[in-house]
């Protein structure tokens, strides 16, 4: 079957394990307000492609993947796509190629179910821990997500919990061991990564002649985000 | 045979015939443990290496060379002993009395000598410019064979940078043999050889290899000389772990003050001096810390190696390279790896001593070194950005377990092979000059086959690829009968006995072309075949530019349709340079490699269809062009590992240059990333890789203010430089690079 796709990135080393083949599907239901891929929220654009397609150019790079890495799916939000992103990840099977989903959980429907059959690891993207913020700065409630994350946990699925960390709005200590909770609570989750908040995608907004939700914030320092990941790493298994 | 100095040696083959290969095999120990054993620098290193900077920083000050002997000839004994600091150093010898002081060496060529003796403010003495009226260098040899059409061919540089004027370089030594079997046994071998060839018919072959062996004698005899000016006595064979490197130094010092070949290169030392340590080490008479000091002088001395060259050089090849390359790791045909505690030391002098381009650290990669190793040279690229990947897998098959590596890309066993150095043709230029019917609209010279220009709106694929096959068929015959007149000449007037006395008597050759522009051609073609170009004439009628409309896939994004026209242009150039017989029965092997000259080339180039503007440089080696790439870095290494070294025997070279964070998160992931891409990429049977770890933003600020950043390294193209080594015009290029970066 075919899918829209808005590009394709063949070194890929940060949204999964190892080295990994990603594809950026095109369309996302939520406006986050730290986005950095505006261009990829319209359902409508990029480019159509199959599934067969994608999986023969994937193969090619097979040889860099080594033990850890293989293709990635992210966006835009690959759950909008479900049924495509299943065939994508069933054919990465029949050729040995690791699978790694990376969404918000926050679709939820029997395609996105027996996507997940064929997903070899979630990078779940929770993007705070209190419901107001998701409310606002989301648009959905964390429900969906948490409710998302607990289905993995049962079916045993490796999750790694990833957060931006938005100065003001998420950098605190108390937002960290929230964060930290909830990846105790669901023992599927292995690994947690926090993400610096970046702003280089403001040229991307200023292409599309959009605004930049959070244009105005700061990004973190660096030494904010080792003080962060300290709390992270202290007690406990994260 | 025996010998004291061979006493803990296991013996075998190697003792009754010169065979350094059977030595190693018989008598190394693989290792497979990390990194932790290393020695760090001792203060003894320390101050020498600080010493050592303070020279650099003067050199530069003073333009680039801080000294130039105007009086002497380069040669074994030509100067009296010269040293760094006498009482310190562990390895001792230098090309001149003084440190970094240049000799001249008019052989190639008295003009070009004369030109590079004024461009640094100095003359060129007149007891050396009256002595070189009446002796006939390699140059003037040349210029008397050469026929009006080269001459044409080298002024349109369509063919450029041939070593016509100057030393042709890439032959390897096998520096080893001084150290394992010392002088005199050498002198008896070749005398047998003589003596042999001299019983049977002589005809012009056999009496120039006779003349030839009388050289390699006479001048190994003046290497005992030049080694006893500096207290040693290298007749027998090295005693220890010290005098194994000293006698390998001072076979490799011959070979540089007897010869300034455009690159001189080291071979593969790295596992030969680690049996001498570790016998050394196992009898108590050395240390960690000793064996390190040993390598750091060793590699001191090779850091401050030198020649003289004019600016018109320094354009072609920038940063004053020598390419002093050591092969380093690769596997044995037994399966053992060849990577030992020494392989490990050597990289390590990038820490010990800092970052240096040279020598020119050359990993040979296979699937099965040891992790521990792989992840060592990884970490050594990301941090210092100073050594260069090749295919051991892909050239062991070819060349055994003792090859290593002239200049950049180029293998050859050691001892065994030898090269006649070929530049490279401009392929990019013949595409125009063939939709010109054989003029070139860049200097203005009618060159070639001559026929109609191309008179159509638009250009049909077809049509040019039958009207280039034309071009490319003169060009390769008359690129083989220019490069057998420069050997010939150069193998009569400027004949490297010091390098060939270290090579058997009976070497096989090897006559090395090569391309350039190979990329630019690539997408011109693709541009022509999937869009659409219509050419414009200028006033006098010819196509001087193109107008291109619509989209064309272009090389660097693993799209076959382009990239199939790439390994084909290298398929095409290689079967028709073999239809012209070689000088001496030579080997014919084509390189996809430019050094810093894609610049020059570039520069030399009208306007293409791929939309690269006139003048603009290519990209450099195999490349794709710069910004072009749109699927990332592993599409961009894919389109390069298409092109077949089975065209390409003499490399394949492809710079690679990548932010850190596009590497992954921790220093722990950038490793294991950097050594699964390299096993990716290898795979792929891709032959070479030059890998900078590195913001784009580090260079600019380098090129505002280069007094900031001396000893920034940088791997360019088949080699490193110290950025502040280049020409802005150079430097400006290495920016606009490619940087692979994380979105």
């Amino acid at each position: 079957m075919t899918g829209r796709i808005h590009s394709i990135q063949s070194l890929g080393t940060l949204d999964g394990p190892g080295v990994r083949f990603v594809v950026f599907l095109q369309g996302c239901s939520l406006r986050c307000g730290c986005c950095h891929n505006p261009d990829t929220w319209d359902c409508a654009a990029g480019t159509e492609t199959t599934a067969e397609e994608l999986v023969k150019k994937a193969v090619r790079y097979r040889e860099y993947f080594g033990k850890d890495g293989g293709v990635t799916l992210s966006g835009g939000e690959p759950l909008l796509q479900a049924a495509f992103a299943r065939e994508i990840f069933e054919r990465c099977h029949e050729a040995g190629l690791n699978t790694c989903l990376d969404t918000s959980g926050s679709v939820w429907n029997p395609d996105v179910e027996a996507l997940l059959s064929v997903t070899d690891r979630v990078l779940l993207d929770i993007k705070y821990t209190d419901d107001t913020l998701y409310r606002t700065h989301v648009g959905c409630s964390i429900e969906k997500p948490l409710a998302f994350l607990a289905y993995l946990d049962e079916k045993k699925i490796p999750v790694t919990l990833r957060q931006v960390i938005i100065p003001t709005l998420n950098d605190t200590e108390d937002g960290i061991r929230a964060l930290k909770a909830i990846a105790v609570r669901y023992p599927c989750v292995d690994r947690t990564e926090l993400l610096p908040f970046r702003k280089i995608c403001q040229v991307k907004y200023d292409k599309m002649g959009i605004r930049f939700p959070f244009g105005h914030l700061p990004e973190p320092s660096k030494e904010r985000m080792a003080e962060l990941e300290k709390v992270l790493r202290s007690a406990g298994n994260a | 045979m025996e010998h004291k100095n061979w006493n803990g040696f296991i013996g075998g083959a190697w003792q009754d015939e010169i065979n350094v290969r059977d030595f190693i095999q018989k008598n190394y120990r693989e290792y497979t443990g990390d990194a932790a054993f290393l020695a760090e620098a001792t203060p003894r290193t320390k101050a020498l290496m600080k010493k050592l900077q303070a020279l650099f920083t003067i050199e530069r000050q003073f333009g680039g060379v801080l000294d130039i002997d105007t009086t002497t000839v380069s040669s074994l004994t030509s100067y009296s002993p010269g040293y760094l600091d006498k009482e310190n150093e562990l390895i001792v010898g230098l090309q001149t009395n003084r440190p970094l002081k240049r000799g001249v060496n008019p052989f190639g060529g008295i003009r070009m000598a004369r030109q590079a003796c004024e461009a640094y403010g100095y003359k060129l003495s007149a007891k050396i410019e009256e002595e070189f009226q009446y002796r006939t260098t390699h140059n003037d040899g040349v210029f008397r064979a050469y026929t009006d059409e080269m001459r044409l061919a080298r002024r349109s540089h369509v063919i450029t940078g041939l070593p016509d004027a100057y030393g042709r370089g890439r032959i390897i030594g096998d520096y080893r043999r001084v150290a394992l079997y010392g002088v005199d046994r050498l002198i008896a071998e070749k005398k047998k050889d003589k003596a042999q060839i001299g019983a049977n018919i002589l005809l012009a072959d056999q009496v120039r290899q006779e003349e030839e062996l009388y050289q390699q004698i006479a001048f190994l005899g003046y290497m005992k000389e030049m080694a006893a000016m500096y207290g040693c006595d290298i007749s027998e064979p090295a005693s220890n772990a010290r005098e194994a490197i000293q006698w390998t130094y001072f076979a490799y010092l011959g070979a540089i003050k007897e010869q300034n070949g455009a690159a001189m290169s080291l071979g593969r030392v790295s596992t030969f001096f680690d049996i001498y340590i570790e016998r050394d080490l196992e009898a108590g008479i050395l240390t960690e810390e000793g064996a390190q000091e040993l390598m750091d002088d060793f590699v001191m001395k090779l850091r401050m190696a030198r020649h003289l060259r004019t600016p018109e050089y320094n354009e072609l090849f920038g940063g004053d390279p020598m390419w002093i390359t050591e092969a380093v790791g690769g596997v044995g045909e037994d399966g053992r790896t060849l990577v030992t505690r020494n392989s490990f030391r050597v990289l390590n002098t990038l820490y010990t001593l800092g970052s240096s381009p040279e020598p020119n650290l050359t990993i040979l990669w296979s699937k099965e070194l040891p992790e521990n190793f792989k992840r060592f040279c990884a970490k050594v690229s990301a941090d210092t950005d100073s050594i260069q990947y090749e295919n051991d897998d892909l050239m062991r098959p070819i060349y055994g377990d003792d090859y290593a590596i002239a200049c950049c890309v180029s293998a050859m066993k050691v001892g065994k092979q030898m090269q006649f150095f070929g530049a490279r043709c401009n392929l990019a230029k013949l595409l125009l000059i063939a939709i010109n019917g054989g003029y070139d609209t860049t200097s203005g010279i009618h060159i070639g086959p001559q026929m109609p220009v191309m008179d159509v709106e638009k250009l049909d694929f077809d049509e040019v690829m039958e009207r280039y096959q034309i071009y490319i068929e003169w060009l390769s015959h008359l690129y083989v009968n220019t490069m057998n007149v420069i050997h010939y000449m150069h193998d009569k007037y400027a004949y490297e006995k010091t390098q060939m006395a270290l090579h058997d008597t009976n070497v096989e050759r090897f006559m090395a072309f090569g391309i350039a522009g190979l990329s630019v051609v690539a997408d011109s073609l693709s541009a022509i075949k999937f869009a659409n170009v219509a050419p414009v004439k200028n006033a006098e009628g010819f196509i001087t530019d193109f107008v291109t409309t619509g989209n064309f896939p272009k090389y660097g994004n693993d799209d076959d349709r382009v990239d199939l026209i790439a390994k084909d242009m290298a398929h095409r150039m290689i079967t028709e340079l073999r239809k012209t017989p070689t000088y001496r029965d030579a080997i014919h092997t084509l390189s996809v490699l430019t050094i810093t000259s894609n610049v020059a080339y570039g520069k030399h180039t009208g306007a293409t269809p791929d939309g690269r503007e006139a003048s603009a440089p290519f990209a450099p080696g195999a490349n794709p062009m710069h910004n072009r790439e749109e699927n990332g870095a592993l599409a961009s290494l894919n389109s390069v590992a298409k092109i077949s070294y089975d065209d390409c025997r003499d490399g394949i070279s492809n710079t690679f240059s990548i932010t850190p964070e596009a590497l992954g998160r921790t220093e722990d992931e950038r490793t294991g990333n950097l050594v699964t891409i390299l096993d990716g990429y290898f795979a792929k049977m891709a032959h070479h890789i030059n890998v900078n770890v590195m913001n784009r933003e580090t260079l600019m600020k380098a090129y505002e203010n280069p007094e900031a950043y001396p000893n920034l390294t940088i791997r360019v193209s088949g080699y490193a430089v110290n950025f502040s080594k280049l020409s802005r015009e150079q430097q400006r290029e290495v920016i606009s690079r490619t940087f692979h970066e994380s979105v």
